[in-house]
């Protein structure tokens, strides 16, 4: 087998990116988007980390940077997660597409 | 009870816009020069100091490589792309859920084989063990049965596994046609303690606004989930 290189760890995130984005496209759960945002940040931090090993990047600045990544996925689901009980709440039901209240 | 879709026409333009922009992509992709963006790719680091620590307390800090890291990397690289085809195909969201623990178990484990050990651990205990948690509690909390399902019509399914297909594509042809400089990989991962050196020096600020960020959402997803408002 031939030696792991960046190249490797590179494409591996780039699946990972795409399988994100066809989760965000095709889920109309609001929580199923939310996975799928998941999937995407960490194949960023896949990319971070892999950068970071391989010195394209300085010192560990791409760890640091997953971490504040890791931090603001569990923000963010906090929050999504809050408005999507606001959203069963007001609609009894989180389709993303039944909340079409503002639409023109 | 089923809510007739009233714009497929949205998805079919955001496919297109996307796809066409991954095609640009592709095209212009011509063997960057890094020189004339003004960017520089940093200086290979001097040697390591002879009081680099290369192992703490008897376990050694080195990374595995070779055909170690090789079997590695395809076993959980393997599992990760697997489970995040499952993620895909699930239908019911807790399925869903249940993929995704395998998706965040395999990167764990490959940030452990890029050296990043406190990362791996993190991703574990705050991804795996916290956000993941959280979402399953949020689909407990949304719905009358955990089976309900929303089904993307067939069509809809088609065109954006098209444009996944595409912008992979796209990806692959920009990763295998960019010059990357052939730096040796670091021989060892950061340790601990130099992590934490580095959050409280250099990155001191960024720091101290992720910690506000932390209080100001606890605030909000307490005051937005509240029941009587």
């Amino acid at each position: 087998m031939a030696d792991i290189g960046l190249m490797h760890y590179l494409m591996l995130a780039a699946a990972l990116f795409c399988c994100g984005i066809f989760v965000m496209m095709t889920k109309r759960n609001a929580i199923g988007i939310l996975i799928g945002v998941e999937l995407v940040l960490n194949s960023v931090n896949i990319n971070f980390i892999a950068f970071d090993r391989y010195r394209l990047i300085h010192g560990l600045d791409g760890q640091i940077a997953a971490l504040f990544v890791i931090l603001l996925a569990a923000a963010e689901a906090a929050v999504a997660v809050a408005i999507c009980m606001n959203l069963y709440k007001n609609l009894n039901t989180i389709d993303v597409d039944r909340g079409d209240a503002l639409h023109g | 009870m089923h809510h007739p879709r009233q714009r497929p026409g949205k998805t079919v333009l955001l496919t297109f816009a996307l796809a066409a922009l991954t095609c640009v992509t592709m095209t212009s992709a011509q063997e960057p020069d890094f020189g004339d963006v003004g960017f520089e790719f940093p200086p290979e680091p001097p040697p390591q100091a002879a009081d680099t620590p290369t192992e703490f307390d008897g376990v050694p800090l080195s990374i595995p490589g070779g055909a170690t890291e090789a079997l590695l990397f395809y076993l959980f690289g393997g599992t990760l792309l697997v489970s995040a085809l499952g993620v895909c195909i699930s239908r019911s969201v807790v399925r869903m859920a249940t993929w995704l623990f395998f998706t965040l178990g395999a990167a764990s484990v490959l940030y452990f084989l890029l050296g990043a050990a406190f990362l791996g651990a993190i991703q574990l205990i705050v991804y795996a063990g916290g956000t993941l948690i959280l979402l399953v509690f949020g689909v407990m909390l949304t719905s009358k049965s955990p089976w309900v399902r929303y089904d993307c019509p067939r069509t809809e399914m088609a065109a954006a596994a098209g444009v996944a297909i595409v912008l992979f594509a796209g990806l692959l042809t920009l990763l295998t046609r960019t010059v990357w400089p052939g730096t040796a990989p670091m021989a060892r991962g950061g340790t601990v303690a130099e992590f934490g050196k580095e959050l409280l020096t250099t990155y001191l600020v960024p720091f101290e606004v992720a910690s506000v960020l932390l209080l100001v959402v606890m605030i909000a997803a307490a005051y937005l989930a509240r029941q009587d408002r």
